[in-house]
């Protein structure tokens, strides 16, 4: 087919892609408002971000799948090892950190790890043999390869990033075809942990988020004031919002983080339903390309990667709604693709370039996306 | 077994199989998690949207009153004797402050507050309801309030705003008399549950006229809606409803009048009162020394306070009206009244030899005055006359005519309180203290000593009673209506009688010639008193420690064929009548000629070192600067203070029955009632005859 559109471009997975723009340009214009009609410091800094790592995207969906089985293992060894160099930094510095300072860029290793775990993971039942899938064998090492950069994590101490890592885990386990009953088990033994973990794992303002999610008026000046002034701005908004800069809750500061983990907020402020509805639409037509892209993968290991992927994403996506619309406790969690901040959009976009590795793998000799064979 | 995987055959295919079942499950799973968050969305903005619009909006909007500007206080001229000043405040809201240590510190940097100044503060904030603000300055130039303002952000709580304060122009002249303003006291805002009261800037009466008319002067607030960002910092401006002032009030009292009376006063203790014969109109109620309201209106300091209630002179006590005090001879007129209307002829005539027989005991008059007719009794005050006819008449009934002629007697005023005092008689004494009435009591009481207990505003009543032989009534708000007062039952020629004895003791042969008026066709009559606080043997009452001197008295009424003005001037300790006549004589002659008047004050206080406001800022500064080393208690709250002095009003009073009761056969000084600073050669009448005679 002779296109107007060359080959490579027509290549490329539209369907994903058409959303993933249209939402990243619309956080660009929620994050202008919230700087108060300003394309800095927030909006333009965004959309540089994403033209950075749409590069990057396309490099990495441009590798090969031999090179990618090399160099999960070590990747994820040294993304471990930045881990503990931000702990040691941290004691040397005299209190918690979260990042290194590599020249201009902080880097956020525990971000990188988000993938990366689904990367080993993959790899590891890639290469264990199917019989062993019930066995132990199956079991442990799989554990070991979650709980190091979970335990890691936790001491720095950032709950959010060790439960996104621990969901990403537990669902490439799931779909690697681990027997169900184990679930079910680890389900039941969660029920019993997580109010001892409540009792002695968390810190006091760990403790304080959890009990104030479960009744934001008990403390509406201090955390519950976060999911109140969410609740409020949300629905402030309506159906069709207050209009494009006219936020009160995010202009006079009521809303806090108006830019970061409540950006949904200051949208639904603005846009009303509407653009709830546009954005949750739109992060299900990314979602949903991802797991048909799993789900239409060759091997074991694309299999497991994609739907790692998805799952990093999803929970990244589902966390920070439930947060802002007062379903969940307030953990730090961005929303991918709108919130400020360039490890959260260098993590999404390393899970969007992965997925559109598989897709090309998968539609590798056999043509795809716009370009019919 | 959609999932179980157990005892299958394990191989590629179940695995992608299992796969395939376990990613449509999860699937499915972030499926209805998309459509529970749609869901939650559209419950939030849709079915919530109205309860959340609220909360936007009220958080969004901040509604404040803006403090209605307070009625002005007028005099009967319709000068104004309180009235507003525009200018900048800035007041805390306790509850607000996030660290109030360190917001102080800003403040009082910004706005350069002492020590003592942080201290009230500090004490306010910790006694306050927390919700009420608490004035830090007000009367601040533009520049400190910019100062405050700009760095807002940081400074939670802290509220700064135009605004008005109270003024009052002449400053202590009126502090007794209008009382003073204030933020309102937790106490004051539980019983007045009005929101307004608690709004930064608006400021309650507190005492005197500002608190007997606080509804009338209120006036209703305005309100501003404001846009305010989360931290109370002000975007912009949505809506002001103005406010609207209250009412004004307009007193009986002649401000010109009043000021130049309390200026008169000077450096002694006492009041001057001044009525208006036809209307019963108070023209002046002035009580020195005083404070200036203008002082107190952002609470009374703890040096201010140390200052005042370390001053033995009670600058807090309004004499006026708690100032009690022996009538001494001023009810001597009043009681020849009395003896005329039970049927003493004025022309009978006794002897007083240096004193008299009263039953089996010998009683001294101050002098030796000799043959004695009414009209002599009063101008040359013998004692002995009044002796003889109160033990003839009974002092019973004379007792029931002090009534009639106001002492002893409340008036119908808006004031807070006022002391009534004592007019003993036989009945009173076997309530009080069990005891039968004797002859002593009847000679004592006779000349106004004894348990007689007579406050400034009850003998400036009697004076006005004799002027007018009429129960004219005082008030002290000014109407138009038109007042008849009952007859005292006296015909014209006992009045006229009582005027000419009481003429002649300031134009004639009398005890007070230095009273008489700068003003050639003005005649003032009057009636010197003396009162003693401690017995002879203590002090000869002239000199020595002020607390033992004797209070010196005067009433009086002007012209004294027809009279307009009468009155009455009381001096703490002033050595006698000496000290209050040649005021009366001041005032009386400013109402009539207020240049004469004037020139004679400035004079005088050029010699004072200045106008009372002047002296009472000198010295609460020279106080301050000493009290900045030795730190002064804090004050107490207002209605502490009004109780503190009140009590101790009391208690001095008091002081003036024990005396009486435990000294009661005691020995009348000499030369009580003639003038008794002759080196003081302001007076304008020379040596009278009764000065002759009694030396």
């Amino acid at each position: 087919m002779s296109s107007v559109i060359p080959a490579p471009i027509a290549r490329q997975p539209w369907s994903m892609l058409t959303p993933l723009i249209l939402l990243t340009c619309f956080g660009a214009a929620v994050l202008y408002s919230a700087a108060g009609g300003s394309f800095t410091p927030f909006a333009s800094s965004h959309l540089i971000r994403f033209g950075i790592f749409m590069v990057v995207a396309l490099v990495i969906a441009a590798m090969p799948r031999d090179f990618v089985k090399l160099v999960a293992y070590p990747a994820y060894v040294g993304i471990l090892l930045l881990l503990v160099a931000v702990e040691a930094a941290g004691a040397m510095g005299g209190g918690s950190q979260r990042w290194l300072e590599v020249g201009p860029i902080r880097l956020q290793p525990s971000e990188l790890m988000k993938p990366a775990i689904a990367l080993a993971l993959a790899r590891f039942y890639d290469t264990l043999p199917t019989g062993m899938i019930g066995s132990w064998r199956a079991l442990v090492p799989a554990g070991v390869i979650i709980a190091l950069p979970v335990g890691l994590v936790l001491m720095q101490p950032d709950l959010g990033t060790a439960l996104a890592i621990l969901f990403s885990g537990a669902v490439v386990m799931f779909l690697a075809g681990l027997p169900m009953s184990w679930f079910l088990s680890a389900g039941a033994a969660g029920a019993i942990a997580v109010p001892l973990a409540y009792n002695f794992a968390l810190k006091p303002y760990q403790q304080r988020r959890v009990t104030t999610f479960l009744d934001p008026e008990s403390d509406p000046l201090g955390s519950g004031y976060h999911i109140t002034q969410s609740k409020i701005a949300i629905g402030s908004g309506g159906f069709s919002g207050k209009g494009f800069n006219e936020g009160s809750q995010s202009h006079l500061q009521y809303l806090p983080e108006p830019h970061t983990d409540f950006v949904f907020a200051t949208m639904a402020e603005e846009w009303g339903l509407l653009g709830g509805l546009f954005v949750i639409v739109s992060f299900g037509l990314i979602l949903y390309w991802g797991l048909k892209v799993a789900r239409a993968a060759q091997s074991r290991f694309d299999r497991l990667l994609a739907a790692g992927m998805v799952a990093t994403m999803f929970f990244y996506i589902a966390i920070n709604l439930l947060m802002v619309m007062g379903l969940a406790p307030v953990v730090g969690i961005p929303l991918p693709f709108m919130s400020h901040g360039g490890s959260s959009m260098m993590t999404n976009m390393l899970c969007v370039g992965t997925l559109m590795m598989v897709h090309r793998w998968n539609t590798q000799g056999r043509g795809g996306g716009l370009l019919s064979s | 077994m959609p999932f179980g995987l157990t005892k299958q055959v394990l191989n590629e295919s179940t695995l992608t199989n299992s796969f395939d079942r376990r990613s449509f499950v999860l699937g499915v799973g972030g499926l209805s998690v998309g459509m529970l968050l749609a869901g939650r969305m559209g419950y939030l903005a849709i079915a919530e949207n109205d309860k959340y619009a609220v909360e936007s909006e009220s958080n969004r909007v901040n509604l404040t009153l803006i403090p209605p500007r307070r009625g002005w206080i007028l005099d009967r001229n319709g000068a104004p004797l309180a009235s507003n000043q525009a200018d900048f405040r800035v007041d805390i809201i306790p509850e607000r402050l996030q660290d109030g240590e360190r917001e102080l510190d800003t403040l009082a940097k910004l706005l350069k507050l002492d020590d003592a100044k942080l201290r009230d503060l500090r004490k306010e904030i910790d006694e306050s309801a927390g919700y009420a603000p608490i004035e830090v300055a007000s009367g601040l130039d533009y520049d400190a309030f910019a100062a405050v303002s700009i760095r807002l952000p940081e400074l939670p709580g802290v509220v700064p705003q135009r605004g008005f304060s109270r003024y009052y122009p002449t400053g202590p002249s009126v502090g007794h008399l209008l009382g003073y303003v204030g933020a309102a006291s937790r106490e004051e805002f539980e019983e007045d549950r009005n929101p307004l009261l608690i709004t930064p800037g608006y400021k309650i009466g507190k005492d005197g006229v500002e608190k007997q008319f606080e509804q009338t002067l209120r006036g209703k607030p305005g309100a501003r809606r404001v846009e305010v960002t989360a931290s109370g910092r002000i975007v912009r401006d949505l809506s002001t409803r103005p406010d609207v002032q209250g009412d004004p009030v307009q007193l009986t009292i002649d401000g010109p009048l009043q000021d130049y009376a309390a200026r008169r006063l000077g450096l002694e203790s006492g009041s001057v009162v001044v009525m208006d014969c036809l209307t019963g109109d108070l023209l002046c109620m002035a009580s020195m020394p005083s404070f200036d309201p203008n002082s107190f209106s952002d609470g009374i300091g703890s040096v201010e306070y140390a200052m005042l209630s370390e001053n033995e002179r009670v600058p807090l006590r309004n004499k006026v009206l708690k100032g009690l005090y022996p009538p001494g001879s001023t009810v001597k007129p009043m009681h020849s009244m009395a003896f005329m209307h039970e049927g003493i002829d004025p022309n009978e005539r006794i002897v007083c030899g240096g004193g008299r027989r009263i039953g089996n005991r010998f009683f001294n008059c101050w002098s030796n005055h000799g043959v004695v007719d009414m009209a002599k009794s009063v101008y040359q005050s013998c004692d002995s006359y009044y002796y003889h006819f109160a033990q003839q008449v009974g002092f019973d009934k004379v007792a029931a005519y002090a009534r009639r002629f106001g002492l002893g007697q409340e008036f119908d005023l808006p004031v807070a309180s006022q002391f009534y005092g004592t007019v003993p008689d036989p009945a009173w004494k076997l309530k009080k203290y069990e005891q039968e009435w004797q002859p002593y009591d009847t000679v004592n009481a006779s000349i106004g000593q004894g348990y007689y207990l007579t406050s400034p505003l009850q003998l400036a009543v009697m004076a006005t009673r004799l002027a007018t032989g009429r129960e004219v009534a005082p008030s002290m708000i000014k109407t138009n209506e038109r007042k008849r007062f009952n007859s005292l039952d006296f015909n014209k020629d006992q009045i006229d009688y009582i005027h000419q004895a009481m003429s002649d003791v300031v134009n004639g042969p009398g005890t007070a010639g230095r009273a008489r008026l700068p003003i050639d066709d003005i005649l003032m009559a009057g009636k010197t008193g003396t009162a003693q606080v401690v017995s002879l043997s203590k002090s000869d009452g002239k000199s020595g420690p002020w607390k033992y001197r004797d209070h010196g008295l005067f009433v009086f009424y002007a012209p004294f064929d027809n009279p307009r003005y009468a009155g009455a001037v009381v001096i703490e300790h002033g050595g006698g009548s000496g000290a209050a006549y040649p005021i009366a004589r001041d005032v009386m002659t400013f109402l009539f000629d207020p240049q004469k008047g004037m020139d004679a004050l400035r004079a005088l206080e050029k010699e004072w070192g200045g106008t009372a406001q002047q002296r009472l800022q000198r010295r609460y500064e020279e106080y301050a600067r000493a009290a900045g080393e030795t730190i002064p208690p804090s004050a107490p709250l207002d209605r502490e203070i009004q109780a503190r002095v009140d009590a101790e009003a009391r208690i001095e009073a008091q002081r003036h029955e024990a005396f009486a009761r435990d000294n009661p056969r005691r020995v009348r000084r000499p030369d009580v009632e003639e003038p008794v600073e002759g080196d003081r050669n302001s007076g304008t009448g020379g040596p009278s005859g009764a000065q002759g005679a009694a030396q």
